[in-house]
């Protein structure tokens, strides 16, 4: 099976404390991912260095058909290359409508000369008004995304990344704060951007793991600990230890 | 034949009165009240006086040598005194018997006059009884000389010193034989020393024989002193010449040039080989307009003399009419020029001492460069330690707790003008240093107190906002200061213990005010570490700055420790004033001066750490002052290079030299 | 959807017609043109004030709408000041020279004019030589490029090394006055080729026109006010599409913006270099009108004042940044102009001139803590533009959007 993404032996150290060691990684085209593990095991660090945020000491970060290393590119290049993330706090543009932060999603050129003379077509206007109604905020397009909800902020910025149309996700702790009907909600938006996409979801929590029904990553210290369907994973002994024994 | 009758005469005259003097002893009752001067025996000065007494009274420079020869080799223990006196224009000759004295007016036009053989008062005469010796310039200048012969040999050493120095001020070679004979006869090893320096000097600019003088130059070419440089320039000043052919044997020459280089114009290569004068555009402009003949110059119409080929040409067909005189033009200069060496010669004709003076130059050169770099780099340390004191107030407000305050450089300036103002109530400098910098402490700690509490502690988090409404603050205060105390420069005396310099040699001093801001600076950084380090309101600090939330939930106040540090940081500021006022000049603008320079030095060392502010302000100053060092005749281009390099350096190491690492830097 | 662009921005039409009304009240009382109520010098301080105003909608762009809070932009104004400043001293200078040259009986060569040009520019700075950029000095249209050359180029390699390197928030800022600093200490230099200190004068007069000042500071005013009716207009259009959306992101969440591919760094320093180019020809109408350029006017300061107009004619709103240059700057010039009468306050008389600094400086810090919306503010309690209700206290453009309450969680 042809991979997506490619992580092999990635190393980063902060101030001699060695936050990722030697983590390999690797995720099909279509695929959805969770990947669990306590605090300080990587997780956000591990998304910093597939978005070109971090760069890692050593290792290789290879992506696409073309196995093109992405270690060294800026974030927008990595971002162009089709690649999105969602933040763990919401951050969408509070002081623009949800249409203004949608339309700057759109996956189109992104120079600054052309989106200087850019308008919306028809086309554009079309696919704003689908993701709206995708994410549940049809009514909602003329409103300062500010007003929102916590939770639609978090659904608007799921809806942006998949504006940009990526081949990934990355989706760093969607579920935090949300209530239970809100939560199903999200999972049944990132199942079904699944479909046609790589999403790799980081979460804490169990439950919400365990409704996306998917292939589980531990991470621990940096590296993986174990991988498998999460019932798989959460009888290994090993994983039972770290989430347990401290 | 005259003068051998004269001579007879004077030895008889002589053997008379010390005949008379012997009967006049022998009769054994002198009289009581004046003595009877004629009476008195010659004394060997006086009589060798009177041998010159016509040389001396002639006062002519021309023909008073042998006279004060005479005196000064008499070997009499009385020769100085008379010289210095004669000197001085206080010898006199008595009319009455031709005698010489020294007299001093003691009352209305009566002197008292002094025997220079016994040194004894021999009394008091009108001033009609005496004549004046006045000896002109030239002869006290020969006097002189010959005095420092004594003075050189005087038992006491301030006097031999006093006579070197003035030796030293105006040598000549006269001197040098009496100088080289004094060396011998000298104990004190340090008077001896400068003895002997001077001599060699002196035989540097003086010596007649070559090798001497070649011997001295080496000897001397270790020295750093400006008074080695002084003699050896004047070796090798020289002359341009021009010669026909090649430049003769004879002369001793520094450089063949070429004329149209840069050192040598074809004009003044023209103007030392002489012949028709060169026409400047002006002589040439001038000769065709005074030979405009209906609106023409020969022919040329006058529109058409904007071209310059054409005035020339316009200038030879007046040359060929012999309108004009015949002037040179670039081709006659070229011819002139043909075989014509030029060359500047050396005023001194031989070779060798031009050669040893020259290397001992070079010599003296690279050691004073070497030591110029030390210099240097001693002011580059004191800039640095200004730099330093004033950013480490800075570096506490915004490195620490992040607060950016534009007014950081009007308090600064409030603690100079604090210091002012003591200097005006105590008269003492030193009581009113000591007492200005914990008032400027007071008084800057107080006024950032009370910013913090009114505004900056409404505005955390949005540094930007605080960077403007401090800014508010700051144009304020300084038309305050401006209203206050006026535009013009309050000083701020330092007192005399800090007011000299360290000297290290001719090259290398240190004002001691640089020194005592080192000091401050280095006692600074120890307050701060202490502070920081080992104190309560450090630690709270700290833990405020990292994370304000859970050191309030561990019962630290961080509105009041917010408040201490910002007054720190001000009050530091107040200090950093005082002592930045006690070398520049206190005015409204004297934080302005130092806020762009202290956030460099605060950003470009790593903000939050003090070891960054250090080694910030230490290579601003370094970098400030090695650039003024290339190009000394302007500071403000210094600067501008300096801030060049700064936003250079930023974007090798955006956070500074000492950049916290990790992934809390990266947010 | 396809609407005109000033037909779905009301406030532009109101701003342009507002601008109108008063370039025409200000010819009709003008002396030139109209019933002459309105002095000349007074003609000229309002033309002034109108460039005062571009450079504000300018500094509105780059601040208020991007976050990046230049200290930098009166450098740009001021170069773009120098640069229309050579072409009017030369010009007016040859002018001079010819004329007392052709009072000789022999008509001057070319090389006589340029040293006497040289010798009455720079003589005062003890040199005659023409430096190297004074080498286009006789050309309008050269200087006239090199107006929005010099500043964009310089905005452009400062910026660059600037952005690329990610310094942001007050360390940018400080970075643009160090910037700025070291442009004026470079132009106060006797050598710096721009005659030191004494800076460029008598740039009133325009070669070549006999018309009177009274004509002249007419067509200044005129030429002002349309560079700031298009300036205006231009900045009004570029904030209202997708380019000012993500202008707007950038300065309220840079790494989101980047993370949607948006290049960051390549909008900053577009806009920063733009800016400048917009300030350089604001500059190049101002001196013409102030008569003197020197150094001075280019110090760190300057650039200060700049952002504390846009702050308390509000940020973030175009029509703020005019209302706050124009009303700052003119009250400015009433109290320091020494026309305030004095207020006696029996033992201490206030005398304006010494205090109205103060009282700006004072004035600055309450709007900064009462009234972050500056004076545009107020025309939100009319139009009742709806702010989201954001739960705490604004974080200010450096944090992103996250409020006060939102950050903690």
């Amino acid at each position: 099976m042809s991979q997506l993404l490619e992580v092999s032996g990635i190393s980063v150290t902060f101030d001699g404390f060695r936050a990722i060691n030697n983590l390999s990684f690797n995720i099909g085209p279509a695929e959805l991912r969770a990947i669990i593990g306590p605090n300080g095991a990587g997780k956000t660090t591990f998304m910093d260095i597939v978005t070109g945020k971090t760069r890692p000491d050593e290792g290789k970060v290879l992506w696409g058909d073309m196995s093109r290393n992405l270690v060294g590119l800026n974030e927008a290049r990595i971002a162009q290359e089709g690649i999105g993330r969602k933040f763990q706090k919401p951050t969408v543009f509070e002081d623009q409508t949800v249409e203004e932060n949608l339309m700057m999603a759109l996956q189109n050129n992104r120079n600054a000369f052309s989106v200087m003379f850019w308008k919306p077509a028809d086309v554009d206007m079309t696919r704003v008004a689908e993701l709206a109604a995708e994410i549940g905020l049809a009514n909602d397009l003329r409103r300062k995304s500010g007003e929102l909800s916590h939770g639609q902020k978090q659904w608007l910025e799921i809806g942006m990344l998949l504006a940009q149309e990526p081949k990934l996700l990355l989706v760093d702790e969607p579920a935090a704060g949300m209530t239970p009907e809100e939560r199903a909600k999200t999972t049944d938006i990132l199942v079904e951007a699944a479909k046609t996409r790589a999403v790799v979801v980081v979460e804490h929590d169990m439950e919400f793991v365990r409704r996306l029904g998917c292939k589980v990553t531990v991470l621990h210290e940096g590296s993986v600990l174990a991988e498998g369907s999460l019932d798989h994973v959460t009888a290994n002994q090993e994983v039972i230890d770290v989430y347990l024994g401290r | 034949m005259g003068t051998n009758v004269k001579r007879a005469l004077i030895v008889v005259l002589a053997l008379l009165c010390l005949t008379s003097q012997i009967v006049a002893q022998d009769a054994g009752e002198p009289e009581t009240g004046t003595p009877d001067v004629a009476a008195v025996e010659l004394g060997p000065i006086q009589k060798i006086l009177q041998e010159n007494s016509e040389l001396i009274l002639e006062s002519s420079r021309r023909t008073i040598q042998p006279a004060i020869d005479a005196v000064a080799n008499s070997g009499l223990e009385a020769a100085p005194s008379v010289l210095s006196t004669w000197a001085a224009r206080e010898m006199y000759q008595r009319l009455s018997d031709g005698l010489f004295f020294a007299a001093e007016e003691t009352g209305d036009d009566i002197f008292t006059l002094t025997d220079f053989d016994t040194g004894e008062t021999v009394g008091e005469v009108s001033d009609d009884d005496l004549d004046q010796v006045k000896p002109n310039s030239g002869i006290r200048g020969l006097i002189a000389t010959a005095l420092v012969r004594f003075q050189l040999n005087d038992p006491d050493p301030d006097t031999r010193r006093e006579a070197l120095q003035s030796l030293e001020r105006n040598a000549n070679a006269d001197l040098l034989e009496p100088l080289r004979e004094s060396i011998v006869l000298e104990d004190d090893p340090e008077i001896k020393a400068r003895k002997e320096r001077l001599e060699k000097l002196i035989t540097i600019s003086y010596g007649s024989d070559p090798e001497v003088r070649i011997a001295a130059i080496e000897a001397m070419s270790g020295d750093l002193g400006v008074d080695v440089r002084a003699a050896l320039n004047p070796l090798l000043t020289t002359r341009l010449r021009a010669f026909e052919g090649a430049v003769p044997e004879s002369a001793n020459v520094a450089e063949i040039l070429r004329p149209g280089s840069e050192e040598l114009s074809r004009e003044e290569a023209y103007a030392l080989v002489g012949g028709e004068p060169l026409l400047t555009d002006a002589q040439l402009r001038g000769a065709l307009a005074d030979n405009i003949v209906d609106g023409a110059v020969a022919g040329i119409p006058v529109a058409a003399l904007s071209d310059p080929a054409r005035r020339v040409d316009a200038y030879e067909a007046l040359e060929d009419a012999g309108a004009v005189p015949q002037g040179a033009t670039q081709a006659d200069v070229d011819a002139a020029l043909e075989g014509v060496t030029f060359a500047a010669v050396f005023d001194q004709p031989n070779p060798a001492i031009t050669e040893a003076a020259q290397e001992a130059l070079t010599g003296i050169e690279t050691r004073v460069g070497f030591f110029q770099i030390f210099d240097v780099s001693l002011d580059a340390l004191s800039l640095a330690s200004i730099y330093f004191l004033a950013a480490i107030g800075l570096a506490i407000t915004f490195g620490v707790m992040g607060v950016i305050n534009m007014a950081h450089g009007e308090f600064i300036m409030m603690g100079a003008y604090t210091g002012y103002v003591v200097q005006q109530v105590i008269p003492n400098h030193t009581a009113s240093i000591l007492v200005a910098i914990p008032l400027a402490f007071a008084v800057t700690f107080a006024a950032g107190v009370l910013l913090e509490r009114l505004v900056i502690r409404w505005l955390y988090n949005r540094p930007l906002e605080t960077l403007l409404a401090t800014f508010g603050i700051s144009i304020a205060l300084q038309q305050l200061a401006k209203n206050i105390f006026g535009t013009q420069a309050r000083p701020l005396t330092s007192p005399d213990w800090l007011g000299g310099a360290v000297v290290i040699n001719d090259v290398v001093s240190i004002a001691t005010v640089r020194i005592g801001i080192f000091v401050l600076a280095l006692v600074f950084l120890g307050v701060f570490l202490f502070i920081m380090k080992r104190t309560r309101l450090g630690l709270e600090t700290r833990a405020v700055t990292q994370n304000p939330g859970m050191a309030g939930a561990m019962g630290i106040n961080p509105g009041r420790v917010n408040m201490l540090t910002f007054g720190l940081g001000s009050g530091i500021a107040g200090i950093a004033g005082v002592a930045i006022g006690l070398y520049a000049q206190v005015t409204s603008e004297l934080g302005q001066a130092y806020i762009v320079q202290s956030f460099m030095t605060v950003v470009v060392g790593g903000v939050g750490n003090i070891w960054g502010t250090l080694l910030g302000a230490g290579l601003i100053g370094i970098l400030q002052k090695g650039i003024e060092w290339f190009n000394p005749s302007n500071t403000l281009a210094a600067q501008t290079y300096m801030i060049i390099f700064i936003i250079i350096f930023i974007q090798f190491r955006p956070r500074g030299i000492i950049a916290l690492k990790g992934r809390a830097a990266g947010d | 959807m396809q609407r005109s662009f000033l037909m779905k921005n009301p406030s532009v039409m109101i701003f342009l017609a507002v601008l109108a009304v008063f370039t025409v009240l200000v010819t009709v009382g003008s002396e030139a043109f109209g019933a002459g109520f309105i002095s000349t010098s007074f003609v000229k301080t309002l033309g002034k004030t109108l460039c005062l105003a571009l450079i504000a909608v300018a500094m509105d762009l780059v601040w208020g709408y991007a976050g990046i809070l230049s200290l930098g932009h009166f450098a740009f104004f001021g170069l773009g000041g120098y640069m229309i400043g050579m072409w009017l001293m030369y010009e007016r200078t040859k002018e001079i020279v010819v004329s007392s040259l052709s009072q000789g009986s022999i008509p001057p060569t070319d090389q006589e004019i340029v040293d006497g040009i040289g010798s009455q520019i720079f003589g005062v700075v003890g040199s005659s030589e023409f430096p190297v950029i004074w080498a286009f000095a006789d050309s309008l249209f050269l200087q006239l490029v090199l107006v929005v050359a010099v500043p964009g180029l310089l905005a452009l390699v400062f910026g660059w090394l600037a952005f690329r390197s990610r310094v942001t928030g007050v360390y940018l800022s400080i970075l643009t006055q160090a910037m700025t600093l070291a442009l004026s200490l470079y132009l106060f230099q006797n050598d710096s080729g721009l005659r030191g200190n004494n800076g460029l004068s008598g740039l009133q007069n325009l070669p070549g026109v006999t018309a009177s000042q009274d004509d002249v500071s007419m067509w200044f005013f005129w030429g002002s006010a349309l560079a700031l009716a298009l300036g205006y207009i231009f900045a009004a259009w570029i904030v209202a599409g997708k380019f000012g959306s993500v202008i707007r992101g950038i300065r309220d969440n840079e790494a989101r913006v980047r993370f949607l591919g948006y290049s960051v760094e390549g909008y900053k320093l577009f806009l920063f270099t733009v800016t400048a180019m917009i300030a350089g020809v604001a500059g190049a109408l101002y001196y013409p009108q102030a008569g003197i350029i020197n150094p001075a006017e280019i110090a760190p300061i300057a650039s200060i004042y700049l952002a504390v107009w846009v702050a308390i004619g509000g940020r973030g709103r175009l029509y703020g940044a005019v209302i706050g240059a124009v009303l700052v700057s003119l009250v400015s010039t009433f109290f320091t102009g020494g026309q305030a009468p004095d207020i006696d306050l029996g033992f201490y008389k206030v005398q304006w001139v010494d205090w109205w600094t103060i009282l700006l400086g004072l004035s600055f810090v309450l709007v900064t803590l009462f009234a972050p919306q500056g004076i545009g503010g107020l025309f939100d309690l009319v139009s009742g533009r709806k702010h989201p209700d954001r739960h705490g206290a604004d974080l200010g453009p450096d944090k992103g959007s996250l409020q006060e309450e939102e950050a903690e969680r």
